[in-house]
């Protein structure tokens, strides 16, 4: 099972992170990648970090964090728009791991889960491709044939596979359900980051934009209805982190209540917490010039991503359903029980 | 988010075996409470079982054994307050001496209080009703009129108190009164101060209130020249308003802000089998209980820490009254009225009515974002 490095160690993670994509990445680059550019430098310098290779296991290159902290650095990176497919990049890196294959040392992996277009696909190195019943392989991207995947309202580049060539190497998950819910868990957390950045953005405009005389933040309809972004930002991001904490202890191939449930809060959380920021901004918040909907395009991109809200609850229902009755709060309870606090 | 913290929570070594006893206990204490005592649930007053509970231990549990507390975790507490919340225990006898009138004394009682009444409450013996609403003073608290004045050895407190739920059951009050007048609107937070009342003193009368669902919950109190000694002020004359602020955080923290509705949705379930919109409706709930508990366990290792949560208890108290909320009228939407079971249907009906109260009670919806709002920098 994956380590987590303290709190501390974590904290400082993230602040190299965000330092990093505070300096490098922004709105431009953003509407750059939404032309299909991809963000070399940017690449480079988290490449210098040693992230995209972190979740892998130490013996194989990679750091050994966990996904609890890798979680932390995907809402860091969702707060800035996810400029570039780090996220993804270092899910692939960690499947390849857990199916005992060894990731390529270098460069942008892509994550190829079945049925989903697949972010940056022809800008990849390599490919890791799962499918259904969690068998993993690796390919060389030169090899792989892609046709573009159009229509994401995020607008970032994304494919989908055409063709494969032979495959560089194959494994094995330790379950089928390890690959859909790394992708869930991390559209989770990038959701959360992005809605947390839209709130910020729209506080901010609600303490300047002035009618009336006041702030429209005076005015207690916009108070109130800022209020439930922020409880909605904040679920996002606790259901996230509890789903990170759940794969680091039980395996992500156990975590799925609560990876499905950070989807779904996440995903919840998208709709009702960008219909908000949008009200707020009115109609300057619907211009193409504006920022906002280099976020909120986002959110409501990854929403549909690996699993939507009605998928994810759908099998959480069911689970419990089967369970039954009497096993529905036992069930709740047993999932963290009895570990202390470290 | 600016300055709010949800930091994740185990529940602690000790939960398991502690559960363990708690559904034992529960299942056999629970066997005949009827669906409206579990629709009731934290609002159900039934001294007896709270004599039970407190002959376990269960409650003043982290209080110093020197009052007879237990000397337990924040923690662990909490283990015992979502156990009794998810059986839909009547708990209300011993609840609010538990979470903040025993807390308070704790923290601000004089040593003569603190050995008079905590271990009274630990037992179960001592019920006690939260003394804060008035007839023009709802969400607007700190313009209340109810006032104590000076008198040898004492005080005299004339006015009312109003939606004060189970008085004409409990022992004592923890009253905010004013104590100096404000003819000021903007210094109404000033002049205010605590006491511990006894509510069978003289020149108490108390009017049982029906509530929409027939139930004598709440009460209507009349207050005639009612003498308190001076041995019964709560912390510090004219300070009433901070103190009873910290109260209200401990107030609101707790896990009963979500799961006031969740038995429903364990009754319930099996009677979901062949709807087929069910599976994701109820996957929506659960997500949401989940990520809820991880939240409100956030609060309580805050506590926990000596920490006052007040902003994080006002959302996750916003957030679950949501959700509780919520909860009856998804179960309304999949359940087929013909071939549910009388006791579900029962305990629907009850929810379906009692849920109006949980945006109102402890502060409602608008005061709670607000409180949010303020925390954005918004007010
Ligand atoms: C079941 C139940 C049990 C209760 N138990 C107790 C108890 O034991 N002890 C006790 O002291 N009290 C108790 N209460 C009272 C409860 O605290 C009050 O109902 C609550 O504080 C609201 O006050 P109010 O009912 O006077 O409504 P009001 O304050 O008159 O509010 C009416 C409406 O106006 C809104 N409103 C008011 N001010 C504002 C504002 N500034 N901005 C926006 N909207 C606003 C409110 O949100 C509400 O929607 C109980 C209430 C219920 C329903």
């Amino acid at each position: 099972m994956a380590g987590d490095a303290d709190e501390g160690l974590r904290g400082i993670l993230i602040e190299q992170v965000d330092r990093l994509l505070a300096d490098s990445a922004g709105p431009a680059v953003l509407r750059a990648a939404e032309r299909g550019e991809w963000p070399e430098t940017l690449w480079a310098e988290v490449e210098a970090l040693g992230l995209p290779l972190a979740l892998a296991p130490e013996a194989m290159g990679g750091a050994g964090l966990g996904w609890e902290d890798a979680v932390a650095v995907w809402q860091v990176l969702g707060r800035h728009g996810a400029p570039l497919p780090l996220a993804h990049g270092m899910a692939a890196a960690a499947l390849l791991g857990l199916a005992g294959i060894e990731p390529p040392p270098a460069g942008f992996i892509a994550l190829a889960l079945p049925g989903e277009a697949v972010a940056w696909g022809r800008r990849a190195g390599h490919v890791a491709a799962v499918d259904e019943g969690g068998q993993v392989a690796l390919h060389d991207g030169a090899g792989v044939e892609w046709r573009r995947a159009e229509g994401a309202i995020s607008r970032e580049p994304a494919d989908r596979t055409a063709a494969f060539g032979t495959p560089l190497r194959t494994g094995r998950l330790p379950g089928a359900e390890a690959a859909r819910n790394a992708g869930a868990l991390l559209h989770a957390a990038l959701i959360a980051g992005a809605l947390e950045a839209a709130l910020d953005m729209a506080v901010e405009y609600a303490t300047v934009r002035k009618q009336f005389g006041r702030p429209i933040g005076a005015f207690q309809a916009v108070q109130q209805q800022l209020a439930v972004c922020a409880s909605e930002a904040a679920a996002a991001a606790v259901a996230a982190a509890a789903a990170g904490r759940a794969a680091d202890r039980r395996g992500l191939e156990d975590a799925g209540f609560e990876i499905g449930s950070a989807k779904v809060v996440a995903g919840e959380a998208a709709g009702t917490g960008g219909s908000i920021v949008h009200q707020v901004f009115a109609a300057i918040g619907f211009t193409d010039d504006h920022p906002l909907h280099l976020f909120t395009r986002r959110m409501w991109s990854w929403r549909d991503a690996a699993g939507a809200e009605r998928v994810w609850a759908r099998r959480i229902g069911e689970a419990a359903l089967a369970r039954g009755g009497d096993a529905l709060w036992p069930d709740l309870t047993a999932r963290n029980e009895g570990r202390g606090n470290a | 988010m600016p300055g709010l913290r949800f930091d994740l929570r185990d529940t602690p070594p000790e939960a398991p075996a502690l559960r363990a006893t708690l559904r034992a206990f529960l299942a056999e204490a629970g066997r005949d409470w009827s669906p409206r005592v579990r629709a009731y649930s934290w609002m159900g007053f039934d001294r007896e079982f709270s004599r039970e509970v407190g002959k376990r231990g269960w409650i003043g549990m982290t209080w110093p054994a020197a009052y007879g507390g237990g000397e337990r975790t924040a923690m662990e507490r909490y283990v015992v307050l979502e156990e009794m919340l998810a059986a839909g225990a009547p708990v209300s006898a011993h609840w609010i001496g538990d979470r903040q009138s025993g807390p308070l004394l704790l923290r601000l009682g004089t040593e003569e209080q603190r050995r008079e009444f905590l271990p009274r409450i630990v037992a179960g013996e001592l019920a006690f009703a939260i003394g804060l609403s008035e007839p023009d003073s709802g969400s607007d608290l700190a313009s209340l009129r109810t006032k104590a004045e000076r008198a040898p050895g004492g005080w005299r407190i004339n006015g009312r108190k109003v939606w004060t739920t189970n008085a004409h059951r409990c022992d004592f009050m923890i009253a905010l009164l004013r104590t100096s007048p404000s003819p000021d609107p903007k210094q109404k937070h000033q002049g205010l101060s605590q006491f511990l009342v006894d509510l069978r003193a003289s020149g108490i009368s108390i009017r049982p209130i029906l509530d929409l669902a027939g139930e004598e919950g709440f009460n209507e109190i009349t207050f005639d020249d009612v003498f308190v000694p001076d041995s019964l002020l709560v912390g510090q004359e004219g300070a009433g308003w901070k103190q009873a602020t910290a109260e209200l955080a401990f107030e609101r923290a707790g896990p009963e802000r979500y799961l006031s509705s969740l038995p429903l949705l364990t009754a319930a379930l099996d009677d979901l089998r062949d709807e087929p919109a069910a599976p994701e409706a109820v996957g929506r709930l659960l997500a949401r209980a989940g990520t809820l508990r991880q939240m409100s366990l956030a609060v309580a290792g805050m506590l926990q820490e000596g920490i006052t949560p007040e902003r994080e208890a006002a959302l996750v108290k916003d957030a679950g009254n949501d959700f509780e909320q919520a909860l009856p009228e998804r179960l309304r939407d999949l359940l087929d009225p013909i071939r549910t079971p009388p006791a579900v249907q029962e305990m629907l009906a009850d929810m379906t009515m009692v849920a109006r109260s949980y945006s109102l009670r402890g502060g409602t919806r608008e005061i709670l974002r607000g409180i949010i709002a303020r925390q954005l920098g918004l007010r």
